[in-house]
């Protein structure tokens, strides 16, 4: 009896470890990308700039970090790692997407490397967790993923600015969009966490605004591996459509569902662009066919700067660009704008902000250019639909909304 | 009603996936009386070489069923006699710990093979199409996976129940010492033993995969799921699972339906309460 006793005191301690700390507690790989110094630190030392990335290099979002990086270098790489004469420095570090773990890198980053630009951050609990040090100690910081709706709203900072996206832009642009071109009933499936939430509401309020009505909604747990009893309770209500909001493998899984449980043929499927992602699309197969989803970057945008992006990626990596790359790609390109009209003097932090600001340029995602009032990037929004070509699924940019700004309330 | 009806052939054909993929758990405790926390890495290993076979080698979903259990097992054979073995004298605490850190290199071992991304296994065509039930659409692979739980279930308890080889194993568990002295090598029953453990995990893994996906930590998830079952069901027992497997899986289901927000927290409080009125689970043999 005692052994029985022990061995059930044994499985509620590990049950407790597994399930309190989620994914977050499966991170054990170990940790060695970090601190990966791109340039000669011997050379020109004092003459370098410095570029703190914080990212996830291990954990879930590891492949989310890497093309974010591979991104930022492919555009370093292009302007030789240099501007107005100064090296530029890249210094990694592993955030393994834990607040926890990248605050204390960030800290390493200002006091022992002395970096005079923050950027990155995929996880928005990261964003967040950052923010007062970053804000306290006057660092420019370029958020260039993490999307919550609050690092530009209540958390806004002066040293703050975000190259991305926010949840808000990604779920109101659908909105409209979906009134219009595919009925006036939808149901809402979306993960249940901060993101997930942020992203439907939006899509909720802009699509009611335009005269829609939601008949229902679904939040299935992240990480959830079955959708099956969610799925055929949407089999069963009225709606002309779906919208969805589910990224990585839980987006696999809910689009192949989707299909398998036939709801495809009965409502089209309308969702945000990582539904269908450039790298979970070979996994999804089929079932991606006919998904609508709104993104502001994607693949087959046939502007000549993405093209020449997308080629360049390719010949260096060779293999397809993800929206996280052109996020990396973009940030580096605003960095280096900056620093170029500040002349390569970025001792005066708030000089360095002020240039980030006025940066606009013609990005692959289209022409891009920062809200001062919310210090958050304006750019288009596009309407993608995912079509079958050879046999393999494609996105097909088929609409899109211009200069979509966050309100920033 | 349909709607009912639906959902009831949901919650069985998760429940019975659970069963299938906590079944070896529950065989190698009930008769080796260790649990094993590495069970969940075996799973993930048997759902990721069928995804290597079936993506790149072979494109045979049948093949990758017969060889990745197969693959996973040889490993687990390993496991046990150069890891396990050593350890039976020492106690409980040494297998618990000794598995648990087990699964987290295997993680990592798995990173590095396969990487991060998000994988799938395609389902086998025949299985591809769905078909009607209750006016809802259901998958047909789904209803073969109640076939195939079902063909499990019965083999397992038929080979424990009726067989030499079960009596051998039964006598094994509770004197070790006499079936020892009968003859018998009781080492080697325990290898075999853990070995179909293993075959079971990697065949799990195998069904498993096109339905749960493969993804990083997926091993803990399913992990967290299969100890509860174990639990809910009673330790070491395979009808016990089998009850737990299908309770979990209707339980999960209709909370999902019912009351979304309150899906794990339902299954965990399932847990509690039978943890309170029968400690030893639904089916646990009572152990003097």
């Amino acid at each position: 009896m005692r052994k029985k006793g022990f061995l059930i005191m044994c499985i509620i301690f590990v049950l407790t470890v597994l399930s309190a700390c989620g994914n977050s507690a499966i991170q054990s790989s170990s940790s060695s990308s970090d601190s990966k110094n791109q340039t000669d630190k011997q050379t020109e030392s004092s003459e370098s700039i410095k570029i703190g990335n914080i990212l996830p290099f291990s954990g879930v979002y590891a492949s989310l970090g890497k093309d974010l990086s591979d991104g930022m270098k492919l555009y370093f790489e292009s302007v030789n790692w240099e501007v107005e004469g100064k090296k530029i420095e890249l210094i990694e570090e592993d955030t393994e997407a834990d607040p926890q773990v990248a605050l204390r890198k960030l800290r390493k980053l200002m006091d022992q490397d002395n970096i005079d630009i923050l950027n990155g951050a995929v996880s928005t609990a990261v964003a967040y967790a950052i923010r007062d040090e970053v804000d306290s100690k006057k660092l420019p910081y370029l958020a260039s993923h993490a999307g919550g709706n609050d690092l530009t709203r209540a958390q806004r900072s002066d040293y703050i600015w975000r190259s991305s996206f926010s949840s808000w832009q990604i779920g109101h642009s659908m909105g409209q969009w979906a009134y219009d071109n595919i009925g006036e009933k939808m149901y809402i499936a979306a993960a249940d966490y901060a993101f997930g939430k942020e992203v439907s509401a939006a899509f909720k309020a802009a699509y009611t605004a335009a005269g829609g009505e939601i008949v229902g909604e679904v939040y299935p747990p992240l990480g959830n591996n079955d959708y099956s009893s969610y799925l055929t309770t949407i089999g069963g209500v009225e709606a002309d459509g779906v919208y969805a909001f589910f990224a990585g493998s839980d987006a696999v899984r809910f689009v192949q569902q989707y299909e398998q449980f036939g709801l495809k043929e009965k409502f089209p499927l309308v969702g945000s662009g990582w539904l269908v992602a450039e790298d979970l699309r070979e996994q999804i197969g089929n079932a991606a066919e006919g998904a609508f989803v709104s993104t502001f970057w994607d693949y087959s945008l046939e502007t000549e700067e993405n093209q020449a992006f997308v080629k360049a990626y390719e010949d260096a990596y060779n293999r397809r660009p993800t929206i996280e790359s052109l996020e990396g790609y973009d940030a580096a390109r605003v960095i280096v704008e900056a620093i170029k009209s500040l002349g390569g003097d970025v001792s005066d932090p708030n000089k360095v902000v002020e240039a980030m600001s006025n940066v606009t340029f013609t990005s692959p995602r289209g022409q891009i250019e920062f809200d001062k009032e919310t210090h958050h990037v304006i750019q288009n929004m596009y309407i993608t639909e995912t079509v079958l070509v050879d046999g393999k699924t494609e996105n097909k940019v088929i609409d899109s909304v211009e200069k979509v700004k966050d309100p920033g309330k | 009603m349909d709607i009912i009806g639906a959902q009831l052939v949901n919650g069985v054909s998760y429940g019975l996936l659970l069963f299938i993929i906590t079944c070896g758990l529950s065989l190698v405790f009930g008769i080796l009386g260790v649990l094993n926390l590495a069970h969940g890495s075996l799973y993930m290993f048997g759902a990721y070489i069928a995804y290597s076979l079936t993506a790149t080698y072979t494109q045979s979903f049948w093949l990758a069923l017969l060889i990745a259990p197969i693959s996973v097992a040889l490993l687990a054979l390993v496991v046990e006699l150069i890891l396990l073995r050593p350890t039976y004298q020492l106690g409980h605490l040494s297998q618990v710990l000794l598995t648990f850190g087990l699964a987290y290199v295997f993680h990592d071992l798995a990173s590095i093979i396969w990487g991060s991304n998000v994988l799938s296994i395609p389902v086998p065509s025949i299985f591809s199409g769905s078909i009607a039930i209750f006016g809802q659409t259901f998958p047909v692979y789904r209803i073969a996976v109640i076939i195939v739980g079902i063909v499990i279930a019965v083999l397992l308890w038929y080979i424990q129940e009726k067989t030499k080889w079960g009596a051998i194993i039964r006598a094994g568990l509770s004197d070790k010492q006499m079936v020892s002295a009968l003859g018998i090598n009781i080492k080697l029953v325990f290898t075999i033993v853990f070995v179909i453990g293993g075959l079971l995990a990697g065949f799990g893994g195998v069904v498993a995969g096109p339905i749960l996906g493969l993804y990083p930590s997926m091993e803990f998830q399913t992990l967290i799921l299969a100890l509860v079952v174990l639990v809910i069901g009673g330790l070491g027992s395979i009808s016990g699972t089998l009850v737990a497997g299908l309770l979990v899986g209707i339980v999960e289901t209709f909370s999902r339906f019912l009351v979304p927000e309150l899906s794990m927290f339902l299954v965990f409080g399932l847990m509690a309460i039978i943890l309170i009125v029968k400690p030893n689970g639904l089916l646990g043999k009572k152990v003097a």
